[in-house]
C-alpha cells in the first residue's frame, strides 16, 4: 500500500482497490497520494472538453446539485456552477443571506432539509473549520467542501496542483518531486494554505511557508514545512511562489500595521522576484489585491503566472469531482452499490 | 428528612484522613458519631461488603444542579457556578439556590464577584454570604480590570471569603476554541498561547499576595502555570489549585474530527501540560479534582467545533476518573478523597467530606473496582456530553447517604 512519503512516481492506484472509495470530498488529508491523481487524471479529459465550443454533457443529467454557501464567494460558487452545469445536472444555489439560518435554523436542521430535498451532491462552504463534515454525517449524498472555515479547500489545492502540473510538463518536468514551494501570506487564517501543504507534500514538493509571526500558525513546523518569516529568504531557490490574500474579514484585531507596510516586507515585485529560482513559477488563488501582496506586473506575466489557468482547472477540476462522487448513485459500471471492491469511506 | 435511627456500617474500609480504617462507621443524628467504634443497641446494622466506606464527594465548581448525576457518581453537595441565567449576583437568586438541591442534595452557590459577571464593578457579596453564598467566583471569564480584581480580593478578605477564579487572560485568549499549537493548526481552529493561563495566574497570584486574599484558581492545566502556583505556594502563601478528569485524561489530540463533547474551557492543552497536571496532582500542588459539571444537549454541542458550547457532562466519571490516579500510583486513596471531598469542604468551610466524627453524615459506599462502559447514550446526567464517551471505566458508588439519610440510587 502507500506511504505517507509517497512520490507521485509511486503514487499508483492499488491493485484490486476501488480508485476513488470515498463518499465525500471533505479534506486532502483524508486522501491518500494515488487518490489525488486520479482526480487530477480525471480532470485532464474535461480541460480539453471545455476548450470545445459546444461544452455540454449529459454525464449527470437528472441530478440535483446543491451549492449550500454560508459565507460569500464569487468564484468557487460559480465554478462550481458551471461545472455541475456543463455535466448536465439541475444546479440550485443557496446563498446563507437568503436562507433560513438568518431566522434562526440550526445547521443541522438545515441539512437535514437539504437532504429532505433529495439532492445528489451538496457543495458547501461554512465559516466555521469542520462545519462541512459534520454536515456530510447528517445527509445521505456526497458532500463536496468547498471551504471550511480556516481548515481545509480541498478542490483548491486539487485545481492548484492540476494547473502547476500541467505548467512543468509543459516545461518538460513530469513530476513534482523536490520542486520547491513557498506559499506566502495570511497563513494563519489560510484553509487554502492547509489544503495546498498536504497535496503538495503528497505529491513530492518540498513547501515553504512565509508570513510575519502574528500571520504564521503556532506549529505549522509539524506539518512538515520550512517556516520563514523573510520573504527575501523563502525566496531563494523557490521554483513555485504562491502568494496568498490578507484575510482581512477573519482578523480579530490588529495584525499587521498597513497594507503599504505589508507590501513593503511581503508584497511580489518584479524586483523580488529576482530572488527566485530563475523562471519560477506564479500563483495566486484569487482574489487578489493588485499592489498589497502582488503586483500587477508580477501578476500578469506571461510565461511565469498561471493565476488564470488557475481559474480555468478550477472548472475541470470541480467536473471530476462531481462526476467522481456521483458514480455510484448513477451505478457506473465498477462503481455501483453492488459492485465488488474496497470499502467505502 | 432527618436520620431517624442510628445506623452503623460494618465490615467495610474507612476512608478517614489518617488512613484506611477497618472498622465500623456509626452515623447518628445526620452526623458522623463514631469511627471504629461499637455497634450500639437499635442500631440499623448494614454490612459494606468489604468495599470502600467514603466520605460524599464535594464537587467544587459546577454549572447546572443535575441531581441524578450527581447521586450516580457519589456526589452530596456542589458548590454552583455563577454562571447562570440569570446570574448568581443577587442575595435574593443565592438564596433560591442554596435551597434548590434540598433535601437530599446541597448546593453551596458561589457569588458571582461582578453584577452580571460583567468584571465592571463589585457585587454585593456580603449581602449574598448572608443569603448563603460559600465563596466568590469571577465565573468562566476573567476580570480584565486589574485594579477591580485588587479590590475584590481585598474585600473578599475582609469577609473571610475564597476567590475562585477563572485562568484566562482574555486579552490572549480571545475567542479560542483550542490551545495554539499542531492539533489547532491542522484542524483550523481559533486558538490561543497557553500561556495566556499562566499570565492570569502570575496576576492574581501578585494580586491576591497585595490584599491577603484567599485564591483558589478553579482550573490550573499548564505546566508554567502550575509552577506558579507551587512557587506560592512554597512561599506560604493562602493559594489553592484545582482541575478537572479532563485535563489530566485528555490532551488535544481528542479534538480530531472536531469532536465538540471535547470543547472546553479552558481548553484541553499538548500531551506535556497533560503530563504536568498528572505531576501536579502527585505532588500537592493541586488540592482539587471537580467535575465541571455542565450538561449540554446537541442545541449547543451539536455544531461546528467553534461554534458549540464548552464544558462537559462530568459528574457521574469524576470518582472513576480520580480512581484512575490510584491505581496509576500518582497518589494514594486517601489523598484521592481528599482531592474529592475533604479539600472542597474546607475551602467551602462547610463541615463535611471526611469521616471524621461531628461531620455531616455525608457518605458514599465505593466499589472501587466495579468495571462500567462510559456511554454518552445511556448517562444519568441532562445531557451525555462527555468527552470520556465509550471508554472503559472502573469504579462507581454503590450506596449513598446524604445527613444519615440513603438516597435511593
Amino acid at each position: 500500500m502507500t506511504s505517507p512519503q509517497n512520490t507521485a512516481s509511486q503514487g499508483r492506484f492499488p491493485a484490486g482497490g476501488r480508485a476513488f472509495p470515498h463518499r465525500d470530498l471533505i479534506s486532502i488529508g483524508a486522501l491518500q497520494t494515488h487518490e489525488i491523481l486520479y482526480l487530477l487524471e480525471e480532470a485532464e479529459q474535461w480541460v480539453d472538453f471545455n476548450r470545445q465550443p459546444s461544452k455540454h454533457s449529459n454525464a449527470l443529467a437528472g441530478l440535483t446539485i446543491i451549492n449550500a454557501f454560508f459565507e460569500n464567494s464569487t468564484r468557487t460558487l460559480l465554478s462550481f456552477e458551471i461545472a455541475g452545469k456543463r455535466l448536465g445536472a439541475d444546479v440550485v444555489n443557496m446563498h446563507a443571506a437568503q436562507s433560513s439560518v438568518k431566522k434562526g435554523e440550526t445547521l443541522i436542521d438545515t441539512a437535514v432539509t437539504l437532504n429532505a430535498m433529495r439532492a445528489d451532491a451538496i457543495v458547501i462552504r461554512h465559516g466555521s473549520s469542520g462545519a462541512v463534515g459534520l454536515i456530510a454525517g447528517k445527509v445521505d449524498c456526497p458532500v463536496l467542501n468547498a471551504g471550511d472555515g480556516q481548515h481545509e479547500h480541498p478542490t483548491q489545492a486539487l485545481l492548484d496542483a492540476l494547473a502547476l502540473r500541467r505548467k512543468l510538463r509543459e516545461r518538460g518536468r513530469e513530476e513534482f518531486n523536490g520542486l520547491v514551494v513557498t506559499i506566502c501570506g495570511d497563513i494563519l487564517h489560510s484553509r487554502v494554505a492547509r489544503s495546498n501543504i498536504l497535496s503538495l507534500q503528497a505529491l513530492g514538493a518540498k513547501v515553504r511557508v512565509c508570513a510575519p509571526p502574528a500571520l504564521m500558525p503556532v506549529g505549522i513546523e509539524a506539518m512538515g514545512v520550512e517556516v520563514f518569516h523573510s520573504f527575501d529568504a523563502a525566496l531563494a531557490g523557490s521554483e513555485v511562489v504562491m502568494m496568498l490574500r490578507l484575510q482581512s474579514e477573519r482578523m480579530e484585531g490588529q495584525f499587521i500595521p498597513s497594507p503599504r507596510e505589508y507590501r513593503h516586507l511581503y508584497g511580489l515585485t518584479l524586483e523580488r522576484l529576482e530572488l527566485a529560482a530563475p523562471d519560477a513559477i506564479i500563483m495566486h488563488p484569487g482574489p487578489m489585491n493588485r499592489g498589497v501582496e502582488i503586483d500587477s506586473d508580477v501578476a500578469d506575466l506571461a510565461g511565469r503566472s498561471i493565476i488564470t489557468a488557475q481559474v480555468e482547472m478550477g472548472v475541470a477540476i470541480r467536473m471530476a469531482c462531481l462526476d467522481v462522487l456521483t458514480r455510484k448513485a448513477r451505478n457506473i459500471p465498477g462503481w455501483g452499490q453492488n459492485d465488488l471492491g474496497g470499502q467505502w469511506v | 428528612m432527618k436520620q431517624m435511627r442510628p445506623i452503623s456500617i460494618t465490615g467495610g474500609t474507612l476512608v478517614t484522613p489518617e488512613g484506611l480504617v477497618e472498622g465500623n462507621l456509626r452515623l447518628a443524628g445526620g452526623l458522623v458519631h463514631s469511627i471504629g467504634g461499637e455497634i450500639a443497641d437499635g442500631d440499623e446494622v448494614l454490612d459494606a461488603g468489604g468495599l470502600l466506606v467514603a466520605p460524599g464527594l464535594v464537587d467544587l465548581g459546577v454549572f447546572a444542579i443535575d441531581k441524578p448525576a450527581f447521586h450516580f457518581g457519589g456526589i452530596t453537595r456542589a458548590a454552583l457556578m455563577p454562571d447562570q441565567s440569570p446570574p448568581l449576583d443577587h442575595p435574593a437568586r443565592v438564596r433560591f439556590a442554596a435551597q434548590s438541591g434540598k433535601p437530599d442534595f446541597w448546593v453551596h452557590p458561589l457569588a458571582a464577584a461582578t453584577p452580571g459577571l460583567g468584571g465592571m464593578q463589585l457585587a454585593e457579596i456580603a449581602l449574598m454570604r448572608e443569603a448563603g453564598a460559600r465563596a466568590i467566583a469571577t465565573g468562566r471569564s476573567w476580570i480584565a480590570d486589574s485594579g477591580l480584581m485588587l479590590r475584590l480580593l481585598q474585600y473578599a478578605a475582609m469577609l473571610d471569603m475564597v476567590v475562585v477564579s477563572h485562568a484566562e487572560d482574555g486579552g490572549l485568549a480571545g475567542n479560542a476554541a483550542a490551545t495554539a499549537g499542531e492539533i489547532a493548526t491542522r484542524l483550523g481552529l481559533p486558538s490561543a498561547p497557553a500561556q495566556a493561563e499562566a499570565l492570569a495566574v502570575a496576576r492574581d497570584i501578585a494580586l491576591a499576595e497585595i490584599a491577603g486574599a484567599k485564591l483558589h484558581i478553579r482550573q490550573v492545566t499548564t505546566r508554567a502555570a502550575l509552577d506558579l502556583v507551587r512557587a506560592a505556594k512554597a512561599r506560604g502563601l493562602p493559594v489553592t489549585a484545582g482541575v478537572t478528569p479532563a485535563h489530566f485524561m485528555l490532551s488535544d489530540l481528542a479534538l480530531a474530527q472536531f469532536r465538540t463533547f471535547a470543547r472546553l474551557s479552558p481548553p484541553l492543552r499538548p500531551e506535556d501540560d497533560r503530563q504536568a497536571v498528572i505531576a501536579a496532582i502527585g505532588d500537592g500542588t493541586i488540592d482539587v479534582v471537580s467535575s465541571g459539571h455542565d450538561p449540554r444537549g446537541p442545541e449547543d454541542k451539536n455544531l461546528p467545533f467553534a461554534d458549540a458550547a464548552p464544558g462537559m457532562a462530568g459528574a457521574e466519571t469524576l470518582l472513576a476518573m480520580v480512581l484512575t490516579l490510584v491505581r496509576d500510583e500518582v497518589i494514594s486513596l486517601e489523598r484521592a478523597f481528599a482531592l474529592i471531598a475533604s479539600n472542597p469542604a474546607r475551602l467551602l468551610g462547610v463541615d463535611a467530606g471526611q469521616l471524621v466524627a461531628g461531620c455531616e453524615a455525608d457518605i458514599a459506599l465505593v466499589d472501587p473496582e466495579r468495571p462500567w462502559i462510559i456511554d454518552s447514550r445511556k448517562m444519568e446526567a441532562a445531557a451525555g456530553n462527555t468527552p470520556f464517551d465509550r471508554q472503559p471505566a472502573q469504579g462507581r458508588v454503590a450506596a449513598l447517604w446524604k445527613g444519615g439519610v440513603e438516597i435511593a440510587l
